[in-house]
């Protein structure tokens, strides 16, 4: 959002001494600094492509710690985690607080075809969090956690890319910034790499994915605009990652790996491109990062939530206010609103009288069944009974009058006690 | 024995040479799968173990280019000779194995393939009148190619691997594996072994009772060396004088056939110069007769049941599958597979 130019009364002034407003961006960085700063980092590739390790070459700290190694009898993780991680550190008085979120398990399974869907879930539930906090009456106090960048790892596999990468990247790149790179650029050769390089943005062009992009406008220096472009070459960037220390033939101690063949270093640029994604991330893209992930991404998701849910923009506010024309249109709004819900209500209460009807007849029907039943049953039995009342007069003696009066009161006890 | 040398000579130990010369005369046959995802370095590394281009990579080359949604089997046959040897020599290559989202059930072509491949060896045995050379079109020897950096064998390997294992001779390997140090190679073929003992998946070679001492020691040194890493390079370059098949890098040139670089070497030997004839044996001996023996008995159960249905008669008494018709043009319909 680049401020416009004065609007037509403003004049241009000449100042004859030094005012000293120029001080102001130096304000603001005290202020920041002293407030430190947040940055929300995702990284998403298959089991052992180097996340871990780049991350902590990044940052120059164990951030991850070493993965334990689990026994062959061990279950493989089913579906995809999402854990996070955070580090408090300082540099040169600067403090950020870190944040890296792991998605382990991404690509690891048979079947991946839903391996983005957590991962989306849980942009989407950071951006309803933020989305949450700013609704809230006392917006004093906002913690931050959105995404401001994936790291998506590729598989230096010299073709174009594959299945998963093309379906995660497509489902992804309008809510994050997407930062592609090829993991273990050690496997290719330098004019491979050219190629594949070529392939992957080909693929990314013809898919219409859009991913993360350094741009120069006509506010900065020549010299920013050189550093842009040249990191716009690279891009996407062919990294290693590497946290232990190698000496050189020289004696040199750099950090890289070794070899039968030959030490390739992390920081040298004619090896791979790990310098400049480290400017790109850490020096200096990092507000533009965050600034692309308040001002576009998130913007555009809250748009798309609260049209969803309902709010439609009101742009009356901005045209010339009409009593009388608003009175009547807010009376109509009314009238219609009032005509939709008495239908709705009609519709509702049809319905339920509908199925109130129906399970009535229902009950109606199982109690008539069940009379039914219970007829027979009793039929049965009364004539059960008169038949064993026969046979017991058949062979019983003539009741005496006092057992007549005893039996014909014990009766209906006799006969209901079976 | 000096006096009964001469006369005592019988001769039968030329039978090796007239074996050789028949051999020379009738040329054999070798064929190979290939099973790995897109990128593995699969045509690659064929190339450069025959010295030759067979293949060309299957993988996506334009972003216009379709992903295929299954696997395919694409078999190449080409006649190579050697010093008077010629071998036709079939790879077959599985593009699409293993490149969908999801990949349930991606190795039924491949397992379906090696079937049918030792069904129509067996309708061919079959026949009254048998050919005079049956056509071996059995696969001989899969090359199954692991990820390098994965933790250790991934779920789809395992499902895939335990098939592969029951129908032919798997030799696993790893194709990139210059993104690996020598202390990352160690410990994952260390893993890999471990894991592919506790989900009991037997790879070639196996060991065999009556193997001898030097046989039981070279295969115990190709088992240390399980899954080989090895680099493929189909390009020839001078390397202090010689012309030999590397990478050159920015930090270093890899030399593809020297043993510290990678296992090129060793695959190569092991594959052609010492049990190229293990692996077409064991395939004729083991998985074919275990395929043979298995069908032959599915086809007796059927004719038992077929009969028993007649002699029970009625016309309830409907056989569970259908009738074959002629029992040897019948064979190849090959029933059901029930266990893919």
């Amino acid at each position: 959002m680049k401020s416009t130019s004065g609007s037509a009364g403003a004049q241009k002034k000449k100042m004859q001494g030094y005012v000293g407003f120029s001080n102001y961006p130096n304000q603001v960085h005290r202020r920041s600094v002293k407030r430190g700063f947040n940055f929300t980092l995702m990284v998403v590739g298959e089991s052992g492509i180097g996340k871990s390790t780049l991350i902590n070459t990044l940052f120059d700290s164990k951030i991850f710690s070493d993965r334990e190694e689990m026994p062959p009898s061990a279950e493989p993780t089913k579906g995809v985690d999402v854990t996070s991680m955070s580090a408090d550190i300082q540099e040169n008085g600067v403090k950020l607080r870190l944040t890296v979120v792991d998605t382990p398990g991404f690509g690891d399974s048979i079947n991946n075809e839903d391996a983005w869907q957590p991962i989306l879930e849980n942009i989407e539930s950071r951006f309803d969090a933020y989305l949450a906090q700013e609704n809230r009456v006392n917006r004093s106090k906002i913690s931050d956690n959105r995404i401001d960048a994936v790291i998506y790892f590729i598989k230096p596999t010299g073709h174009c890319l594959r299945a998963i990468d093309i379906e995660f990247m497509k489902r992804l790149h309008t809510k994050v910034n997407l930062i592609p790179i090829v993991a273990k650029a050690d496997t290719l050769t330098a004019r491979e790499m050219e190629q594949f390089k070529a392939k992957i943005l080909a693929d990314i062009n013809y898919h219409g994915i859009q991913i993360f992009k350094p741009v120069s406008d006509e506010f900065d220096d020549p010299e920013t605009v050189a550093d842009n472009r040249e990191i716009l070459s690279k891009i996407p960037f062919a990294v290693i990652g590497s946290e232990k220390h190698v000496e050189r033939p020289d004696g040199s101690q750099v950090r890289g790996r070794r070899y039968p063949w030959g030490i390739i270093e992390v920081e040298n640029e004619n090896h791979n491109d790990f310098v400049k994604l480290r400017q790109m991330l850490l020096r200096t893209h990092m507000e533009e990062l965050k600034d692309s992930t308040d001002m576009v991404l998130y913007e555009n998701y809250r748009t798309q939530k609260l049209l969803s849910m309902g709010h439609v923009q009101d742009n009356n506010v901005f045209r010339e206010f009409n009593p009388l024309v608003q009175l009547e249109e807010e009376r109509r709004a009314h009238e219609a609103k009032m005509q939709k819900m008495e239908a709705e209500m009609t519709a509702v209460f049809q319905q339920k009288v509908q199925e109130k009807e129906s399970k009535l007849k229902q009950s109606e029907e199982e109690l008539y069944a069940r009379h039914k039943e219970m007829k027979t049953v009793l039929e049965k039995q009364r004539a059960e009974l008169d038949e064993k009342k026969k046979r017991a007069e058949a062979t019983a003696r003539p009741i005496t009058p006092m057992e007549q009066h005893a039996t014909k009161g014990k009766k209906k006890n006799i006969f209901s006690g079976f | 024995m000096a006096s009964n040398d001469v006369q005592d000579y019988v001769g039968f130990d030329t039978i090796t040479q007239q074996m050789e010369r028949k051999f020379l005369k009738r040329g054999f046959n070798f064929n190979v799968i290939l099973v790995g995802e897109s990128g593995m370095g699969k045509s690659t590394l064929v190339n450069s173990i025959f010295a030759s281009h067979l293949i060309d990579s299957q993988g996506r080359r334009a972003a216009q280019e379709v992903i295929r949604k299954t696997t395919e089997i694409a078999p190449v046959t080409q006649t190579l000779e050697e010093n008077g040897v010629r071998v036709r020599l079939t790879i077959v290559d599985t593009p699409g194995f293993g490149d969908q989202c999801n990949n349930e059930g991606c190795w039924v072509p491949v397992i379906k393939y090696i079937k049918d491949q030792h069904a129509a060896y067996l309708e061919r045995e079959l026949k009254p009148q048998r050919d005079r050379v049956i056509v071996d079109t059995r696969i001989h020897a899969c090359l199954y190619f692991l990820n390098p950096g994965s933790r250790g064998l991934r779920p789809l390997d395992v499902e895939v691997l335990k098939r592969l294992t029951e129908v032919t001779n798997v030799i696993p390997v790893i194709a990139k594996s210059d993104s690996m140090t020598i202390e990352e190679r160690t410990a994952f073929k260390r893993r890999i072994k471990e894991e592919l003992a506790f989900h009991r998946i037997v790879v070639f070679p196996y060991a065999c009772e009556d193997d001898s001492e030097e046989d039981r020691v070279l295969n115990a040194s190709i088992r240390e060396l399980i899954p080989f890493a090895v680099v493929g390079s189909e390009e020839v370059m001078e390397l202090d004088g010689k012309l030999v098949r590397g990478r050159r890098h920015g930090w270093g040139v890899i030399n593809i056939f020297d043993e510290n670089h990678s296992d090129f070497v060793h695959l190569r030997n092991f594959m052609l110069r010492t049990h190229l004839s293990d692996l077409v044996e064991v395939t004729a001996q083991r998985h074919y007769e275990q395929f043979r023996t298995s069908q032959l008995r599915q086809i007796k159960e059927l004719r038992a049941q077929q009969a028993a249905a007649a002699a029970t008669g009625g016309p309830h008494a409907m056989p569970t599958q259908a009738p074959p018709q002629a029992p040897v043009a019948n064979v190849m319909q090959h029933q059901p597979m029930t266990q893919v």
